[in-house]
């Protein structure tokens, strides 16, 4: 039963950095209908600004966070402008393949060696890991550290997308963005913060996912990005909830195979549940046919 | 549209000097006089081993810097690549290499994931392979053929593997033992299922074999599983950066197992720390007391103000092993430097004496290695 419990948690650990990262992917495509493929790659660089930030800068680790943030921040909202505001109406095939563009273009510019360098790296945990063992079951504050800042983030956002005036403004452009800009809604602005809250939530994933697991390099970004992709699309594409509910699931199924079938079938599992889910049900585990979509 | 045309245009110039930037490491080429041999070096000198691809460039460019830059009537000019330790990669510069430098013989490379496929594109061209330290039997064997241009200077995955199996079970009185491979990694793989062969077949039991993909960091799951298994030994037959991951993530789950690993753990990158207590098999050591050693290690260190690594040894190793072939050869046919190659008999290396057997594989000796205090320790030598 302790074993179960411990896996689980690994589960919810690895579930919540996947959250992170989906709520990105599930916030811009629920207002301009782009996935944007260069989100997992903004999470490497946000993994590697705050290596930098507590091993090279010197900052304490929040701080570092902090910083990663705003970085990821500039940067999701560069990309949108210089490669998707472009393409905002073209046909959307075109804004699909210029993601997918910019998504290597970050990656093989970053493993240049006067940006990131190709190398792996180790990195240094800012603070000594501590173990709490609760009835039999191991939690490390790493664990807790996820996991309090996966739901710290996922109720802000909840609040700043259904109280605040940013929030019905994105509301409002994911159902039309013609009527919205009829209404007074600044659409360039609204999509260009959708990015940048995105791409901030990213980096928190990623500098988190570099404290887990500590070692990083510049394709990183790749396997988590699909990752937390398939789990925004799992949740149903376009809902906060649903991205949430489906990173801890993804984590949790990855997980599970590992420790109670097997580690070769892992990846294997975790997209057979995407393909059932997609066949039973299209719209995802929390879609309507007509969802109100973030 | 104004904006994205210039937007398009600046994305293109940065393409292009990503580009540009992405093909250095070439050689300058000498001032010609006498009749010219090219030999190419193939390293993952940028990427996840890139210690192993500096220490083997190092140590060739030593040994050839010792032959004054000549090989019999030949002048040497040597082309340097890198491969990024990724097999597309490595394919694409041997094919440079062989097509477009037209060199005779190549050094390299150093993992076996790459330098299976290298062997398959230069034994179809007729071009001398010498791997430095790919430790896999398919380097020169493929499906019982002999390729017959490829040679090696280091020993094989059965031997180490075995090697391993075997010091777990006498000198370390272990029972059981888990492992954790990468199921993409020819090296891995042949490394673990030897050990598991030589292991099981000493009386040992395996409980746990588990894979993982080469991009995977989160390792908890398998972990905690073998947390409760409690074996004797956790083998992590991986490379030094994985195997320090792995490691480290084992001793956060509280797993108390002495680890054992194969060389790829031999890198000043290796997470001394996490890895205290440790042994791995090896190809040679810089303790070992036969006097060629201690001057091979006064000569590198004076050169690059580090203790020379396996790595750099065997590629030292191999650079001298092609040389002496090529001046025996007395051409720079590839055909006749790969037939001085094979009757190579005793040659006097650093790591050994070395002949090869009809595979292209050299006969000699294994070290085991301890990592202890933050360094490596000599702990024994297994005659095969």
């Amino acid at each position: 039963m302790e074993y179960f419990l411990e896996q689980v948690i690994n589960g919810l650990q690895l579930g919540m950095v996947y959250a992170l990262i989906a709520l990105g992917y599930t916030m811009v495509y629920g207002i301009v209908r782009l996935i944007n493929f260069a989100h997992g790659d903004v999470f490497m660089v946000g993994a590697f600004i705050g290596y930098f930030g507590f091993t090279n800068w010197n900052m304490p680790w929040p701080l570092a966070i902090v910083v990663a943030m705003i970085i990821c921040a500039a940067l999701g909202m560069t990309i949108e402008r210089l490669a998707y505001r472009p393409l905002r109406y073209a046909p959307r095939i075109m804004a699909l393949i210029a993601a997918i563009g910019v998504s290597f273009f970050i990656e093989y510019f970053c493993s240049l060696k006067f940006m990131f360098g190709p190398n792996y790296r180790v990195v240094q945990r800012p603070f000594e890991e501590v173990y709490w063992s609760i009835g039999g079951v191991t939690i490390s504050n790493i664990q807790v550290l996820i996991f309090v800042t996966a739901v710290i983030m996922l109720i802000g956002l909840q609040y700043l997308v259904y109280r605040t005036k940013l929030g019905a403004a994105m509301r409002t452009l994911s159902f039309d963005h013609d009527t919205a800009r009829l209404m007074g809604v600044n659409v360039d602005r609204t999509i260009s913060l959708t990015f940048g809250i995105g791409a901030a939530l990213a980096a928190v994933g990623g500098v988190l996912y570099a404290i887990a697991y500590p070692q990083i390099f510049t394709f990183m970004g790749i396997m988590p990005g699909l990752k937390a992709f398939t789990a925004a699309v799992l949740g149903g594409i376009g809902l906060i909830p649903g991205a949430m509910l489906g990173a801890l699931i993804m984590g949790q199924a990855e997980v599970m195979t590992a420790a109670f079938i097997s580690s070769q079938l892992r990846d294997m599992i975790a997209f057979s549940i995407l393909i059932l889910v997609l066949l039973i049900k299209p719209t995802g585990i929390l879609g309507k046919t007509q969802p109100e979509k973030v | 549209m104004r904006v994205s045309k210039w937007v398009a245009l600046l994305t293109v110039i940065l393409f292009s000097l990503s580009i540009i930037a992405g093909c250095g490491g070439g050689q300058a080429p000498p001032p010609a006089a006498a009749e010219e041999i090219k030999i190419g070096l193939i390293a993952p000198l940028t990427g996840d081993v890139k210690t192993f691809g500096e220490s083997v460039k190092n140590a060739f460019e030593l040994a050839i810097e010792e032959s004054g830059n000549k090989v019999g009537d030949f002048n040497i000019k040597y082309v340097i690549a890198d491969d990024r330790n990724v097999a597309t990669e490595a394919v694409n510069v041997a094919d440079k290499l062989i097509t477009q430098d037209k060199v005779s013989a190549i050094v390299g490379s150093v993992t076996s994931s790459c330098t299976i496929p290298i062997s398959e594109v230069a034994q179809a061209a007729g071009v001398v392979v010498i791997s430095p330290t790919a430790t896999n039997p398919k380097v020169t064997v493929d499906a019982g053929n002999r390729k017959d241009f490829i040679f090696r200077a280091c020993f094989i995955d059965p031997f180490q593997g075995t090697v391993a199996a075997r010091f777990a079970l006498d000198e370390l009185g272990a029972k059981t033992a888990a492992v954790l491979f990468d199921q993409g990694n020819d090296y891995t793989i042949g490394l673990k299922d030897f050990f598991k062969e030589a292991f099981v077949a000493g009386g040992g039991t395996m409980l746990a074999e588990e894979a993982y993909a080469k991009t995977d960091t989160d390792f908890s799951a398998v972990l905690t599983r073998i947390a409760q298994l409690k074996p004797d030994i956790l083998f992590l037959p991986d490379y030094y950066q994985k195997a320090s991951l792995i490691g480290k993530q084992a001793r956060d789950k509280g797993i108390t197992a002495v680890f054992l690993g194969g060389d790829g753990w031999d890198s000043p990158d290796l997470d001394f720390a996490a890895m205290e207590g440790g042994y791995f098999t090896n190809h040679y050591s810089p303790e070992d007391p036969r006097p060629v050693v201690a001057e091979w290690v006064a000569k590198y260190t004076a050169k690059y103000g580090q203790t020379p690594d396996a790595l750099a040894t065997l590629a030292y190793d191999a650079t001298n092993l092609l040389l002496a072939a090529i001046e025996k050869a007395g051409s720079k046919d590839p055909a006749a430097i790969r037939d001085a190659m094979a009757a190579t008999d005793g040659f006097q290396a650093v790591s050994g004496s070395i002949s090869f057997d009809e595979n292209g594989n050299p006969i000699k000796s294994a070290a085991i290695l301890q990592v202890k205090d933050g360094a490596q320790k000599f702990v024994t030598i297994v005659d095969p």
